[in-house]
């Protein structure tokens, strides 16, 4: 024991950096911050080592190669020796980290944390969401599979709409002409080193900035923030009724980062590692690209948004939300920080959590893309055969055939592009149908070339059988006025 | 530096010493990275890739066929093998579509019952001309240049076809790209 004082000594003597860190972590608090809505932070940086520790990890077997990446991820999947596990706690970690990291900001925004004297806390953890999103993406691409070589594709679909700029942001982004080799290993570069690199500085910026300027105290209502007095209330705070970090308020945040960690493991050793999927060949075209969990929504968007207006949207869009989380707390940098007296700032967070939620549902299940094999692999329900004409029957194979099954559901199978057809007759008469299958429109193609007169008129009488028993079919009410004169 | 005001002779030698240093390091150091950009004015860029013979694609039908890119680096593996859509019109005339959906590049499939290309990703679907039918393109498919050649059908080949409109750049250099 003395021996390892002495050598401590022997070391601080010439650091010193004892005493510091001493007083940082024994720096005042106010007491109600230790609370356990003020441990999301912590538990990011604890993910983050996570991060950086199982990064090293695979970086020791991984081969930023596009024609071996793949190959490794097997290998690190099913040869060696916990492998797979290391893959998964990296995979898990990442969703972790993203999802605690929003919820730090969702905490931070509704307890008004941004407010002045914090604002360059909050704009330096916009931009490590912005780093985080981006490690979470390249990382996606190191995952080298049919989904990362494909959003790789939509990546540069999308650059490639700048104006101007467009074709050469395309090359700079895949590395030359075309996503091979040259795109693998700049993303590798992107992912290992410049991207962890600015985190691990900025993520110092911003502890720095919650050390010089004290944990935000918690928000009551009334308590205004004025530029004029804040900081010397704040000191005030402290001074009466602070607690040392340390321990006062440093063991929830302990204890919530070792339930975290668990969380990840257990993720990782009940559901495993993500994939690879498919092999990134691109003459394998039976894929349904699909990116990951955090990308869903903005899947999703690009679904919705009107052509003509798809390409402003992309590219104002991401400048416009950054411009609005930056300037932030310069709009709001004052005033009351209590959730309960900001109705607005609770309201716009329930939309953008309603809209991202939504937004991510729907890309979980895809409704708008065509399913691809509907047509052979699921059959007309029985329902919709018995006691049908030749005629009907005839029409129902052309739906099969034709591939109408692939976005029109019958009784809940089949694709969700177009509308459901159970019930197609009671809203369209013979004429309209037959108008609706031959020209198309309202996002339908036109089949009128790849039909024969007697395929539509089977397929027509088909799909006018599609009606609830009891229902009554669609009627041209003004053609039956013509054709029976009223007695 | 003395305490004097002005810098001294010494300083302003300093600074101009790493000034020209930093140049002879920027210099290379933006040729390197940008030089995907620069690519495509080396030659081999873009080639003429057959396909096969011309009697693989028979008259009145769209069939699938895969090709190695004209530039492969040691490390592209099976990402250099691209596909596309070989549309034979009547026996004389092609029509040669990139795989890649005019929304967002996805690779799209034909269905020869319904006469069309489907799009997995966002529900792109096109003509067998490859005009656009539905969906969210806003456009048709990527429609490359091809020729035949002693029986064998070529495509020109080299970059992934992207939505975005030719910007300034593009327009300045010498040939379309082969895919638009």
């Amino acid at each position: 024991m003395r021996l390892m004082g002495k050598v401590g000594r022997w070391f601080d003597d010439r650091l010193q950096l004892g005493r510091p860190v001493m007083q940082t972590m024994a720096h005042p608090v106010p007491r109600q911050t230790a609370s356990w809505f003020y441990v999301f932070g912590s538990a990011a940086l604890t993910v983050f080592g996570l991060q950086v520790v199982t990064g090293i990890l695979l970086a020791i077997l991984y081969v930023p190669s596009a024609g071996e990446a793949w190959n490794i991820l097997q290998v690190l999947n099913h040869q060696v020796p916990a492998g797979w596990f290391i893959r998964a706690l990296h995979g898990w970690g990442s969703n972790f980290m993203l999802a605690i990291v929003l919820i730090h900001m969702v905490q931070v925004f509704l307890f008004g944390a941004y407010k002045f004297p914090r604002e360059l806390t909050w704009i330096v953890g916009v931009l490590l969401l912005l780093m985080t999103l981006g490690m979470a993406f390249t990382g996606q691409v190191l995952r080298f599979d049919q989904d990362a070589y494909w959003g790789l594709g939509i990546g540069a679909s999308i650059a490639s709409r700048v104006p101007l700029l467009g074709p050469a942001l395309v090359n700079l982004l895949l590395g030359g002409p075309i996503i091979a080799g040259a795109t693998l290993s700049r993303f590798f570069a992107l992912h290992v080193f410049v991207i962890p690199g600015l985190l691990i500085a900025f993520v110092g910026l911003h502890l720095l900035l919650v050390l010089k300027l004290g944990i935000n105290e918690w928000p009551m209502p009334g308590r205004i923030v004025r530029r004029a007095t804040y900081l010397e209330e704040y000191h005030e705070l402290t001074r009466r009724d602070g607690i040392p970090f340390v321990p006062g308020a440093v063991w929830k945040d302990v204890i919530f980062s070792g339930f975290v960690l668990l969380s990840i493991v257990a993720c990782a050793v009940v559901l495993g590692p993500f994939g690879p999927g498919g092999q990134p060949d691109p003459t394998i075209i039976q894929t349904a690209p699909h990116p990951d969990y955090f990308f869903l929504w903005l899947y999703a968007l690009l679904s919705f948004l009107p052509p003509a207006a798809e390409t402003p949207i992309l590219l104002i869009g991401p400048a416009v939300g950054l411009a609005v989380l930056i300037a932030l707390p310069f709009l709001a940098g004052e005033g009351e920080k209590s959730w309960k007296r900001r109705p607005i700032a609770v309201l716009t967070l329930l939309l953008a959590a309603v809209a991202l939620g939504t937004l991510t549902h729907l890309g979980g299940y895809t409704p708008w893309s065509p399913v691809m094999d509907a047509w052979s692999g699921e059959p007309i329900p029985q329902q919709y055969l018995k006691g049908r004409t030749a005629l009907e029957r005839h029409g129902a194979l052309v739906f099969q055939l034709k591939q109408c099954h692939n976005c029109h559901s019958l009784d809940g199978r089949g694709g969700e592009r177009g509308p459901a057809l159970d019930r197609v007759a009671v809203g369209l008469t013979q004429d309209q149908l037959i108008r609706q299958v031959v020209q198309g429109g309202g996002n339908m193609p036109a089949y009128g070339k790849n039909l024969s007169p007697a395929e539509t008129t089977a397929l027509v009488a088909f799909l006018e059988t599609l009606r609830p028993a009891g229902q009554a079919p669609a009627r041209n009410a003004s053609q039956a006025t013509i054709l029976e004169p009223p007695p | 530096m003395s305490s004097s005001e002005r810098p001294s002779r010494r300083g302003i030698f300093g600074v101009l010493l790493n000034a020209v240093a930093g140049v002879m390091l920027a210099v290379p150091i933006l040729r390197y990275l940008f030089s995907p950009v620069a690519r495509d004015r080396k030659p081999g860029y873009r080639a003429w890739v057959s396909l096969g013979s011309v009697e693989q694609f028979p008259a009145g039908q769209t069939r699938f066929a895969t090709y190695r890119n004209p530039v492969v680096t040691p490390s592209d593996g099976d990402t250099a093998s691209i596909a596309c859509w070989v549309r034979n019109i009547d026996g004389k005339q092609f029509q040669i579509f990139a795989i890649n959906c005019a929304h967002l590049g996805c690779p799209v499939r034909w269905f020869p019952q319904s006469n069309l290309f489907m799009c997995p990703c966002h529900g792109g679907a096109y003509y067998a001309d490859g005009s656009r039918a539905s969906g969210p393109p806003e456009r048709g498919l990527f429609e490359c240049r091809y020729k035949v050649d002693g029986g064998n059908l070529f495509i020109e080949a080299g970059d992934m076809p992207t939505p975005g409109a030719p910007g300034a750049l593009a327009s300045l250099s010498v040939r379309r790209p082969p895919c638009a």
